[in-house]
C-alpha cells in the first residue's frame, strides 16, 4: 500500500476508536449533570448515588476519550504535514483555540468533580460536573468547525505565492452554516447515544431483577430524553443532508448512488449500486419525487448524477451509499425503540422483550454514528479540503515503512485498550450502584 | 513582532508544561524507587492524581499552538520526529490508562503490570522530550521541503542522549519535590532522600549539558551578541540554587517552586538560543524554518493573540485554585477514607 492509503487507514482507525469514546463523554456527563441537580435540589441519597453509579462508568469511559484525541491533533502533524502546513493559519487556530477554551476546563474541572466529592458544597460539586459538560460541548464545537472547514471550506482566500490557504474572515470560519449543521447532527446524535446507554444498562439490571427500583428511575429519566433526542437526531439529519445537496453535490450523489442528471428524482427503496458500470444494478420500489423532495424540499429540483463529475472527483459510491443507507435504517431502529421505552416508562412491569431489545441495543448508537461518519469523510473524498486540496496532496513526506509499523502499533494498542475498557464498563455496569472502586 | 511575541508565548507554554506535568513524570519515574507497598505506591500515584490530566492539557496547547501560529514548524517538527512522537504519543495513552485501570481490579498481578506500564509511561516521555528538544537546539537534517533525511538513531546522538537524560534528572528531581510535600513519614523520607541523591547529579548534569551545548550547537551565539540576554541562564542558576538552599532549611513548597523557575529558566534559556530559529536545518541554513518564514498571517496571529490572553490567565486562576483545594498530603488514612481515589 502506497503511503497515501496508509496514513488514510490510520486516520481512519484512530478517529473511529476515538469516537467509541467521545459521544459517549457528551451524552452521559449531560445525564450525570442532571442527576447531580435533582439530588442538589430535592437531597433525595438515590439522585446522589445515581450520579455516583453513572459517574464512575463515564470516567472509565473519559480517559480513552482524552488520550485518543491527542492522537488525532499529533497526526495532523504527523502524518499530514502538507495539509497542516496549506490550512494551518485557519485549522490550526480552531484547534489551539479549542484546548485553550475548553479543553484546560474540562480536564480540570472533571478531576475536581472526581476527587471533591468531601471538599465541595453540594452545590459547587454539581456545578463542576456542569463546567465539565459545558467544556465538552464546546470543544465538540471547535473540532468541528475545524472539521466542516474541511468539507465546506469559507473565510479564506489562496495565497499562490505562499502556496496555502490564509484567513479572510475569522467571522466566517466561526459561523460557517455547514459545520453547524453537522455539530447540531454529532451533538445530538451523541445525548441520543447517552440515553440509549443509561436505558440499555437500566434494562440489563430490570432484567435480572437486581436494583429494580434504582434502575426503574434511570429508565424513567432517560426514555423521554431519548424519544427527544432521537427526534433531533431526525431533524438536523435532514438539514444536513439539505446542505450536503446543496454544497456537496457529488457526495450527495453518492450517498443515493444517483448516476443520471434529473429532475422529480424518485427514491428507491431498494437499491444495489454497481460502480463500476456507472449504473444501479437493482432499482425497485421507487416512490415518485421523493428523493428531490428530500434533498431540496422541492418534489421537482434536479439532481446531479455521478455522471456529470469528472471520475476523479467522485467519491467511492458503494460505501457512501450502503453507510448512509445503513445509517437510516438503524435511525429507524431507534426511532421504534425510543417509542417503545417512552410508552413503557411507567408501567408495572415493562415487557422482558422490550429490556432484552434494549440491552443488545447498546452498540447500536455508536454503528449509527461511525456510519455517519463514514458519509461525511469518505464522501468527502477525493478532497482533502473540498474543492481546495485533495487527499493524495496532503499527506506526510515519511517512507511508508513507518507508516505501517505505526498503524500496526495502534491497531495492537488500540485493541488491547479497548478489550480492557469495554470489560471494565462492563464490570462496573454489572456490579449496580453499590460498588465500591476496589 | 507579532510573530516574536508569539515565539516568547510559545516558548512559555512549553515551559509550564515542563514545569507542571515534569512533576508527574518524574513521580512516575521515581515509582518503583521510591514506594515500597500498596499503600505508598497508591499515594504516590495519589499525589499527582487530580493534576495529571489538567498538566497534560499544556502540551495539547503547546502542540496545538503551534499548528496555529507557526504551521509550517509545526508540519515538520511532527513529520521529521515521526517515530519519537508516536512513541511518546503511545507513551502518554498508557500513562492516562495506567492510572484510571490500575485500581479497578482488585489483583496483585494487575497492579503490578500496570506499576511496570506506570513507570515506563513516564520515563520515556521524559527521556524523549529531552532528546527531541537537545536535537532541536542542534538541528535537524531537513531539506528546504521539509523532508527529513535522519534517522531515529540519528536522533540517538551524544548531545541528544544527553538532553534525554538530562531531562530525566530534571523531572525525576521535580518529581521527588513534589512527593515530599504531598507524602508523610516513610515516603517523605525516602522522597526526601532521593531529592538529595538526585540534587548534585543534576547539577553536573547541567553543566556537562551546558558544555555539549557550547560544542554541539550555536545557541550561545545570540547570547553573546546580546549579553542582556543571559538573565535567563542566570534564572535558572538561581533557581537551582534557591531548590538546594531551601531544601536544605526545610522549606519545601518554595524550594519546588525554586525548582520550576529552574525549569523555566533552562527552556528559556534553550529555545531563545534558536531564535528566531525554530526548526533549525543541518543541511542547509536557507531551510531554517524562523518565526518569521513560518509563521501564520498577522490576522490569525492577532485573534489567537486575542484569546491566548483573555483565556491562558483564566485558565492559571481556575488551576491555581485547583491545587490550593488539593494542596494537603495524601496519605495512607486520606486514601482509605476517599472512595474516589486512584
Amino acid at each position: 500500500m502506497d503511503v497515501v492509503m496508509l496514513s488514510r487507514l490510520q486516520f481512519a482507525v484512530t478517529t473511529f476508536f476515538h469516537f467509541i469514546f467521545v459521544p459517549l463523554t457528551l451524552g452521559l456527563s449531560l445525564l450525570v449533570a442532571w442527576m447531580e441537580t435533582r439530588y442538589v435540589m430535592t437531597g433525595d441519597a438515590m439522585w446522589k448515588r445515581h450520579t455516583q453509579f453513572w459517574g464512575r462508568l463515564f470516567l472509565i469511559n473519559f480517559t480513552l476519550g482524552v488520550v485518543t484525541g491527542i492522537t488525532l491533533e499529533f497526526q495532523f502533524g504527523t502524518n499530514w504535514s502538507r495539509y497542516s502546513e496549506y490550512v494551518g493559519d485557519i485549522f490550526g487556530s480552531l484547534l489551539a483555540i479549542e484546548a485553550t477554551v475548553a479543553f484546560f476546563l474540562e480536564s480540570t474541572f472533571l478531576a475536581v468533580w472526581h476527587f471533591g466529592w468531601d471538599r465541595l458544597g453540594r452545590k459547587a460539586h454539581c456545578l463542576c460536573i456542569w463546567l465539565v459538560t459545558i467544556a465538552g460541548t464546546v470543544s465538540a464545537l471547535w473540532i468541528i468547525l475545524a472539521n466542516g472547514f474541511m468539507q465546506h471550506p469559507v473565510g479564506h482566500v489562496v495565497n499562490a505565492q505562499a502556496g496555502r490557504a490564509e484567513l479572510a474572515s475569522f467571522a466566517d470560519v466561526v459561523s460557517n452554516s455547514f459545520a453547524w449543521g453537522m455539530y447540531g447532527h454529532t451533538v445530538v446524535s451523541a445525548w441520543m447515544l447517552g440515553g440509549f446507554f443509561v436505558l440499555g444498562v437500566s434494562a440489563w439490571h430490570m432484567l435480572k431483577g437486581s436494583h429494580t427500583d434504582f434502575f426503574r428511575r434511570s429508565f424513567a429519566m432517560a426514555a423521554p430524553w431519548t424519544l427527544l433526542t432521537v427526534i433531533l437526531v431526525a431533524a438536523s439529519g435532514d438539514i444536513n443532508g439539505k446542505q450536503v445537496a446543496e454544497m456537496q453535490p457529488a457526495k450527495m450523489a453518492a450517498m443515493e448512488a444517483h448516476w443520471q442528471t434529473a429532475k422529480n428524482v424518485p427514491f428507491n427503496l431498494l437499491v444495489v449500486p454497481d460502480e463500476e458500470n456507472e449504473r444501479n444494478s437493482v432499482e425497485a420500489i421507487g416512490i415518485p419525487d421523493l428523493m428531490s423532495w428530500i434533498a431540496f424540499g422541492d418534489a421537482n429540483a434536479e439532481i446531479k448524477g455521478l455522471k456529470d463529475f469528472p471520475k476523479e472527483d467522485r467519491p467511492p459510491v458503494a460505501v457512501t451509499f450502503w453507510a448512509f443507507r445503513a445509517m437510516v435504517a438503524l435511525g429507524g431502529v431507534f426511532v421504534l425503540l425510543a417509542l417503545a421505552a417512552f410508552f413503557a416508562r411507567k408501567r408495572e412491569s415493562v415487557s422482558p422483550t422490550l429490556l432484552k431489545a434494549l440491552v443488545w441495543a447498546i452498540p447500536l448508537p455508536y454503528l449509527g454514528l461511525a456510519l455517519g461518519w463514514v458519509v461525511a469523510e469518505v464522501g468527502r473524498q477525493p478532497w482533502l479540503v473540498y474543492n481546495l486540496m485533495r487527499t493524495s496532496e496532503g499527506v506526510s513526506p515519511v517512507p511508508a515503512a513507518d507508516v505501517t509499523v505505526s498503524l500496526t502499533a495502534f491497531l495492537v494498542i488500540y485493541t488491547l485498550l479497548g478489550v480492557i475498557d469495554i470489560y471494565l464498563l462492563r464490570t462496573y455496569a454489572i456490579k449496580g450502584p453499590e460498588a465500591r472502586e476496589a | 513582532m507579532l510573530e516574536t511575541i508569539w515565539f516568547v508565548l510559545w516558548m512559555l507554554l512549553w515551559a509550564v508544561y515542563f514545569i507542571l506535568d515534569g512533576f508527574d513524570l518524574g513521580l512516575g519515574s521515581l515509582l518503583p524507587f521510591v514506594a515500597k507497598n500498596e499503600t505508598e505506591r497508591r499515594i504516590v500515584y495519589n499525589a499527582s492524581g487530580p493534576f495529571w490530566d489538567g498538566n497534560e492539557v499544556w502540551l495539547i496547547a503547546a502542540g496545538g499552538v503551534t499548528f496555529a501560529a507557526f504551521p509550517k514548524a509545526y508540519a515538520v517538527m511532527f513529520s521529521a520526529l515521526y517515530a519519537p512522537l508516536l512513541v511518546l504519543l503511545f507513551a502518554l495513552i498508557f500513562r492516562a490508562v495506567s492510572y484510571e485501570f490500575r485500581g479497578k481490579v482488585e489483583s496483585a498481578l494487575w497492579r503490578g503490570m500496570w506499576d511496570c506500564v506506570h513507570y515506563f509511561a513516564n520515563l520515556v516521555p521524559a527521556l524523549l522530550l529531552g532528546v527531541a528538544f537537545a536535537n532541536l537546539f542542534m538541528g535537524i537534517p531537513v531539506d528546504a521541503k521539509g523532508v527529513y533525511h535522519g534517522s531515529l538513531l540519528g536522533l540517538l546522538n551524544p548531545y541528544g542522549l544527553a538532553g534525554g537524560v538530562f531531562f530525566v534528572l530534571v523531572f525525576c528531581l521535580h518529581g521527588a519535590l513534589w512527593l515530599l510535600l504531598k507524602s508523610r513519614d516513610d515516603l517523605q523520607v525516602r522522597a526526601l532522600a532521593a531529592a538529595n541523591f538526585l540534587w548534585p547529579l543534576e547539577f553536573i548534569l547541567l553543566l556537562v549539558f551546558l558544555w555539549l551545548t557550547w560544542r554541539f550547537t550555536h545557541l550561545f551565539a545570540l547570547y553573546l551578541a546580546n549579553p542582556a540576554l543571559f538573565v535567563l541562564p542566570v534564572l535558572a542558576a538561581v533557581g537551582i540554587i534557591a531548590t538546594k538552599v531551601l531544601l536544605t532549611t526545610g522549606r519545601l513548597w518554595s524550594a519546588w517552586a525554586a525548582h520550576g523557575l529552574f525549569i523555566l529558566g533552562v527552556t528559556f534559556f534553550g529555545v531563545t538560543g534558536m531564535y528566531p530559529g525554530i526548526i533549525i536545518s543541518s543541511l542547509d541554513p536557507a531551510a531554517t524554518i524562523t518565526v518569521f518564514n513560518g509563521a501564520s498571517t498577522p490576522a490569525t496571529l492577532t485573534i489567537m493573540l486575542g484569546v491566548a490572553l483573555v483565556m491562558v490567565p483564566i485558565v492559571l486562576c481556575y488551576q491555581f485554585w485547583m491545587y490550593r483545594l488539593f494542596s494537603g498530603p495524601v496519605t495512607a488514612d486520606s486514601i482509605a477514607a476517599d472512595h474516589h481515589a486512584y
